[in-house]
Parts: C-alpha cells; structure tokens; sequence
C-alpha cells in the first residue's frame, strides 16, 4: 500500500498541470482544436479495437450465457461504486454518497461480493459518477477535446479526471499482480461486450464516425454533470 | 368566481385537447408499446432484418415525427441558406438516415422495457419534454427524452435524446463542417451517398 501514497502525490501534480492547460484551452472558440491529431488517434484507437479488442468482446459475448455477464457487470460494477459514492460526496450529493455506500455494502455481502445486483431491487438506484464529473460539478471547464490513446475520447478535465479514477481503482491497487492483471483484462473485454450493440447503431448513423463519436461524447458527459438534467443547447439560429 | 371561470375553461380546453389529438405522453406510450408488442413477437427482427424493421418504423413511428423540424434544428443556421427544394430534400435524405439508424436499433432489442413518465401539461403549451427509461435486466436504465411540438396536425416529435445524446444536435456538426467545405448541395450529396452506401450493406447482410 505504500505505493499509493507516492501515486496519489504523482497524480495530485499531473492534476494540477491538466487544470493549468483547462485554463488555456477553455479560451479558444472551437471545442476541438486539435482535431488533427485526435484524427490520428481515433483512427489508431479505432484499429486497435477491430483488430485485438472487438474480436475478443464478441468471442467473449458469444460464449457466456447472459446470466454470467450481468454477474461479471455487477461485480466490476459494485467495485466501482466506492468511488461513485466519494465522488457523490465530494459533489455535495450526501443522500446519493450514502445510498452509494449502502449499496456496495449489501451487494458484497447478500449479493455475493457483488455478483448480484440486490441493491436496486431494494430501491437503491447506481449512479454514474467520475473525478471528471466532480470536477465539472466544481466549475472546471471541460478543456479541449483530447483522443487519449487507447483510452479513448476524453476533454483535458475527463483526462485529469480518468488519472485520478485509475489511481483510486481498486482493481490497478491490488498487490496481487497477476489477479490485478486478470481482473483488469476481463473488466476491459466485458466493458466493451456492453458496448458491441452500439457500434452498428453507430456506423448507421455516423455521416462522418469521428465527429459523430465526438459530439455524442461530448453531449453525454454534459447530460452526465447535469445528473440527466442538462439544459437544452441553444438552437443558433 | 374567476377561479371557477378559469377552473372552467380549463375543462373545455382539455376536452377539446382531447377530441383532438392524444396527450403527448399519451402517444408516446401508446405509439412505443405498440412496436415493442410487434418487434417483441417478430424473431426476424431481433435476429437483425433491417428491412422489416424499417418498414415497421415507416409504418408506425415515422408518422410521429416532423422531419422538416428535425432536419432544421439540425443545420442550425445554415438552414436558411437552403431554398425551399433543398430544404425538402436535405428532410427527405435525413428522414431515411433516422428511420435507418432506428431500425437498426430495433433489431438490438433484448427483453428492455419502457417506462414512459406521466406528463402534466400545462393549458397553452405546445413544446414539452416527455421523459421514460428504458429498463433492462442485469443494467442500468437508460434515459429516453422525447421532445414533441403541437402544431395543426396534433403533437410530432421533433427530437429523441438517448442518455442525454441529441440524435438531432448530434449532426449539427458534422453537417456544418460539410455545408462550410462543399455548400448546401455538398451535405445534401454527402447523405445521399451515405444512404446509398447504407442500401449496399443492408443487402450483403
């Protein structure tokens, strides 16, 4: 555990820097001044997910029975859940932080460490909460548009965010390497198994897929900070 | 005594709101049970036929929405640059690009429900949010926003918003970067080819 605390002063410093380049990059006019280079990613991100990541989701959907994949959902969903309720908390949301709590308590307990969702049965809602939201809960601006590679869209305040959430994730802390590393894959290619459904949506839709992945993005990390109450953007007409 | 009056009016406006056309979230719901009954039924559908989907959505959904609407607000300010041709053009190629991509939604439809929330509308308005989630087993709810406008036809939807993702505002974008570098007749190529390309798929499937 004593490499948590030198992570944590490593992240604190990346943090400050991210928040020092949010401050330049809220200034420009455009959301994406650097669509070049995120071009460039998103193709290579892109790539990478047909090649390696896509194949290994679909093999992954095809052989588990869906019982056994909302179990593997639940239990990754319930680790992420400490950090949803801190998150909460550090967005002065107290009752959402608590039932957060409460929910990881009973799905690790009567949910068999959170295979099973018996949380919301009982009335105890998930919530979806990051650093990246706390932070544009907090007033940060969302920064430029940034394609992270192999991670994927983020702005510079989701990136900030996303280093804090790889840091507090349970799962990258376990000292166990190899059970961390199982852990992290298995989570990586069920995560994406959840996401094989929109992808044709997505190639139907999409007159140009990078813009199209970028304003859904960007749209829905809007909605997410407003917790699902996003005003409407101005029509400019 | 102008409570009473006011008390009254309202009546009569309901009732006549009623004689004319459902509530919003009425035919919504009406409107969304409906398919789900149909596609619920039709394994062509869940194992992926677009095309059965799409005629479905020509046939039921399709007559609720206002494409023009929708393909306005989705052009923003270069809406008026268009004249009026190719503004019934650019709504006619948008038309099949959203009835497409909804088919296709369709056809990835497994046990979810919809649960449509009741709306109170308000005596005079015509532009309302109708919110529902859809529920699925083993998930988090996903939310579903409908916006709807009244006009001289009853109410029509003029935008869907899935977990807070404008399907509209999600081209304003794209589609002003394609009227900035190829003008109006541009974008309007681009969807057709795009379309076009969509046939081409469909039909290897």
């Amino acid at each position: 555990m004593k490499t948590l605390s030198v992570r944590v002063k490593s992240v604190a410093l990346m943090f400050l820097v991210a928040g020092l380049t949010t401050g330049c990059a809220t200034s420009g006019e455009t959301k994406d001044p650097i669509e070049g280079f995120n071009r460039a990613v998103f193709s290579f991100n892109d790539g990478l997910d047909k090649v390696v990541l896509k194949p290994v989701a679909k093999g992954y959907d095809a052989v588990l029975p869906n019982p056994v994949r909302t179990g593997v959902t639940n239990f990754f969903g319930n680790v992420a859940d400490v950090f949803v309720g801190v998150n909460n908390l550090l967005q002065g949301k107290l009752t959402a932080g608590v039932s957060d709590f409460g929910r990881v308590a009973v799905n690790s307990t009567i949910g068999l460490l959170g295979v099973l969702d018996v949380a919301s049965n009982m009335g105890l809602e998930k919530h979806d909460e990051d650093f990246g939201q706390t932070f544009g809960r907090w007033g940060v601006g969302s920064g430029a548009y940034v394609v992270v590679p192999v991670f994927g869209p983020r702005t510079v305040r989701d990136t900030a965010g996303l280093v804090l959430d790889v840091a507090a994730d349970p799962v990258a802390n376990l000292d166990h390497v190899p059970t961390r590393n199982t852990l992290a894959a298995v989570r990586l290619v069920n995560n994406r198994a959840d996401l094989l459904p929109a992808d044709k949506v997505i190639e139907e839709a999409a007159l140009d897929k990078y813009s199209y992945v970028r304003d859904a993005y960007l749209q829905r990390r809007r909605s997410l900070i407003h917790d699902g109450n996003a005003p409407r953007e101005a029509e400019s007409q | 005594m102008k409570s009473v009056v006011a008390f009254f009016s309202s009546i009569l406006f309901a009732t006549i709101v009623m004689a004319n056309d459902m509530a919003p979230d009425a035919l919504i719901k009406s409107v969304s049970g409906e398919v789900l009954e149909i596609v619920r039924a039709d394994r062509d559908i869940q194992s992926g036929n677009t095309k059965k989907a799409a005629d479905l959505v020509e046939r039921k959904i399709a007559p609720n929405f206002d494409f023009l609407h929708m393909t306005r607000l989705a052009l923003g300010r270069d809406w008026r640059q268009a004249n009026t041709e190719q503004q019934k053009a650019l709504a006619n190629e948008f038309q099949i690009l959203l009835v497409r991509t909804y088919s296709r939604a369709l056809t990835e439809y497994k046990n979810q429900t919809i649960d449509i929330k009741p709306l109170a509308l308000k005596a005079g308005e015509t532009d309302v949010k109708v919110r529902s989630e859809i529920k699925q087993p083993g998930a988090k709810s996903i939310q579903l926003d409908y916006y709807l406008q009244k006009g001289t036809t009853g109410w029509k939807i003029y935008d869907i918003e899935v977990a807070g993702i404008s399907l509209v505002t999600n081209y304003r974008e794209s589609f002003a970067s394609e009227v900035r570098n190829s003008g109006i007749d541009g974008l309007l190529k681009a969807l057709q080819t795009k379309n076009k390309s969509g046939d081409t798929v469909a039909i290897k499937k």
